[in-house]
């Protein structure tokens, strides 16, 4: 691998690494009853009509 | 990479935030299918034709893609059973295309432990059970464990692969380090040829010292060959490669797919679409460009050489990685664990392809969830089993995920950000995004999103048609249809016509209960002041 291609890997690598461990940190210190939450137990749908 | 990159910002975030925002919104109005949100959102009782293809894209994928889930099933067992432990790469291929059945229709429904039959029908039942049970006790429960796990996985595994060496000394070429180069060299060099026309043509890609001089070689030796280094700039200005971002990204991160639009519909007002957009984006993002960039290119390049490594995602994952498990130390127990979670993580998306389906069912037909799954799972069923009988080449496999995993995926992605941006209208549209954000989508999206998207994405699938189905060259002029076309026009081939006449009935049937379900008979936006 040239010079070029080591730059461009550690640069893509890094880039797409650190965003997201920062998208990680974000929706860890969200409070999760606000806002970043699992879907409902029961979604509307998986009642009978 | 670069490229990719560019339609990652431009294609990828953009439509990521239109479908999440237009699924939470449309979720409030009391929709979650595709058809009834667009109409609900737009006012525009039209415009749910447009959203039938939100439907009719995932159900249509779902009928091949459990035939791959099942493959990774079928190789985790066959590892776990001794059965992969190959020599070659020629080893590997034919128990592959073995496995998968390709010598002839019908060969994929043998039940042996080298065959898929046993795995599809595995594969098919559990997904069924676990859509059955809902989205958080069946999907949700699942990833929280499944996911993870994969990634520790996948980190081991790229670190034997960045330790493989060269793995054959006759072969000095076929190593990591020029696997890498392959994969992340800004400069590429090819060996050409002049066509009797005078063009030159692309003979192979040149990677490595040895293959360098080889091909200089042969260059000095013929004046019809020369030896060129393709700059990155150069490269960029070649739409082929767009092309190739655009669709890369299409499919890795699930847009246009009518499926994030369907789950973001089960959201609450105030939920955050921003950073659970960005978050589930750049996810994929680390484990395609930092985990499998690393690991699936270069593992191929250097076992199979520059012809094994040019192959599709699924060939190289299938043909590639058993030769690493097979040259690391307990590589049968982790090859097992690899193709066991790797099985996990497309049933999550499997089972993603088929609530968009349930959902428009239920609204359609007014019927409850079990009834809505059980008319799905008989169209699937038998959908797939169209698929997986013409396993001959993949002949269906291949011509449905042509026109419907490429083709309409292009037709929805692009429609979704014209609905988004021009019909709802961008400012609505960023306040419907930004509703509950921990932080606003950037403002320039706001332009990108209204005209550069739309912009890009026309363009490039106006040259996609162009050269993908029409076989136009646009830099030489020459014009040769592409066997997608012969198949159905020119020389027609009987699997790839049924496989386009299923795409269509189940289009019509789609569009034929929309046209007739209560819940979406809207009124254009007027007519009820009037």
């Amino acid at each position: 691998m040239t010079l070029g291609g080591w730059i461009i890997m550690l640069i893509s690598v890094a880039s797409v690494t650190s965003l997201f461990c920062w998208c990680i940190y974000k929706v860890l210190s969200t409070p999760e009853e606000e806002k970043i939450h699992g879907l409902e137990i029961e979604t509307p749908d998986t009642e009978h009509k | 990479m670069l490229a990719y990159f560019i339609a990652f910002l431009i294609i990828g975030l953009s439509i990521c935030w239109a479908e999440w925002a237009m699924g939470r919104a449309g979720g409030q109005k009391g929709y979650n299918s595709s058809p009834g949100i667009l109409g609900a959102l737009t006012g525009r009782k039209n415009l749910k034709y447009l959203g039938v293809l939100g439907v009719l894209v995932p159900v249509m994928i779902y009928m091949y893609y459990v035939y791959i889930e099942a493959w990774c099933l079928g190789y985790a067992v066959n590892f776990m059973a001794g059965n992969l432990d190959f020599q070659s790469g020629d080893e590997a291929s034919a128990f592959f295309g073995s496995f998968v059945g390709i010598s002839d229709n019908g060969a994929a429904f043998g039940f042996g432990i080298k065959q898929v039959g046993f795995f599809l029908v595995a594969v098919f039942i559990l997904n069924f059970f676990l859509i059955y049970r809902g989205l958080s006790r069946g999907i949700e429960l699942f990833c929280k464990y499944a996911m993870p796990a994969l990634i520790i996985l996948a980190l081991v595994v790229l670190v034997r692969v960045m330790t493989l060496g060269t793995p054959d000394p006759g072969n000095p070429d076929l190593n990591v380090s020029n696997g890498l180069g392959y994969m992340w060299n800004p400069t590429k060099v090819l060996l050409e040829e002049r066509t009797a026309g005078g063009d030159w043509q692309k003979v192979r890609e040149i990677v490595g010292e040895r293959s360098l001089s080889n091909a200089v070689e042969e260059a000095s030796a013929s004046p019809n060959l020369r030896v060129r280094e393709i700059s990155l700039p150069e490269q960029l200005t070649n739409f082929q490669l767009w092309l190739d971002a655009a669709g890369q990204i299409f499919f890795s991160l699930s847009i246009g797919f009518g499926v994030i639009i369907n789950y973001a519909s089960y959201l609450k007002r105030k939920d955050d679409v921003v950073l659970s957009g960005l978050a589930a984006t750049s996810a994929n993002e680390f484990c395609e460009v930092g985990l499998g960039g690393l690991m699936t290119v270069p593992a191929a390049f250097t076992f199979l050489g520059v012809a094994g490594a040019t192959g599709s995602t699924l060939g190289l994952g299938f043909n590639a990685l058993p030769m690493v498990f097979s040259s690391m130390p307990a590589g049968q127990l982790f090859g097992f664990l690899f193709f066991f979670l790797l099985f996990l993580a497309a049933v999550t998306s499997s089972l993603s392809m088929l609530q968009p389906g349930i959902a428009f069912l239920e609204e359609s037909m007014e019927i409850g969830r079990h009834r809505s799954v059980a008319v799905l799972g008989v169209i699937t069923a038998i959908g797939s089993g169209f698929v997986v009988y013409f396993s001959k080449d993949l002949k269906a496999l291949d011509t449905i995920d042509f026109w419907v995993g490429t083709f309409l995926i292009f037709v929805l992605a692009t429609m979704q950000i014209i609905i988004f941006g021009w019909v709802i209208g961008i400012k609505r549209g960023l306040k419907m995004a930004n509703q509950g954000a921990s932080f606003p989508v950037p403002k320039i999206y706001g332009f990108i999103m209204k005209f550069i998207t739309p912009a890009f994405l026309l363009t490039i699938f106006a040259l996609w048609t162009t050269q993908n189905v029409f076989g136009y060259n646009i830099i030489t002029g020459q014009q040769e249809y592409s066997s997608y076309w012969k198949d159905l026009f020119i020389e027609p081939n009987g699997v790839a016509r049924f496989s386009v006449l299923l795409i269509i009935i189940v289009a019509a049937f789609i569009a034929f209960l929309a046209s007739i379900a209560n819940k979406f008979k809207f009124q254009n936006e007027g007519e009820n002041k009037s």
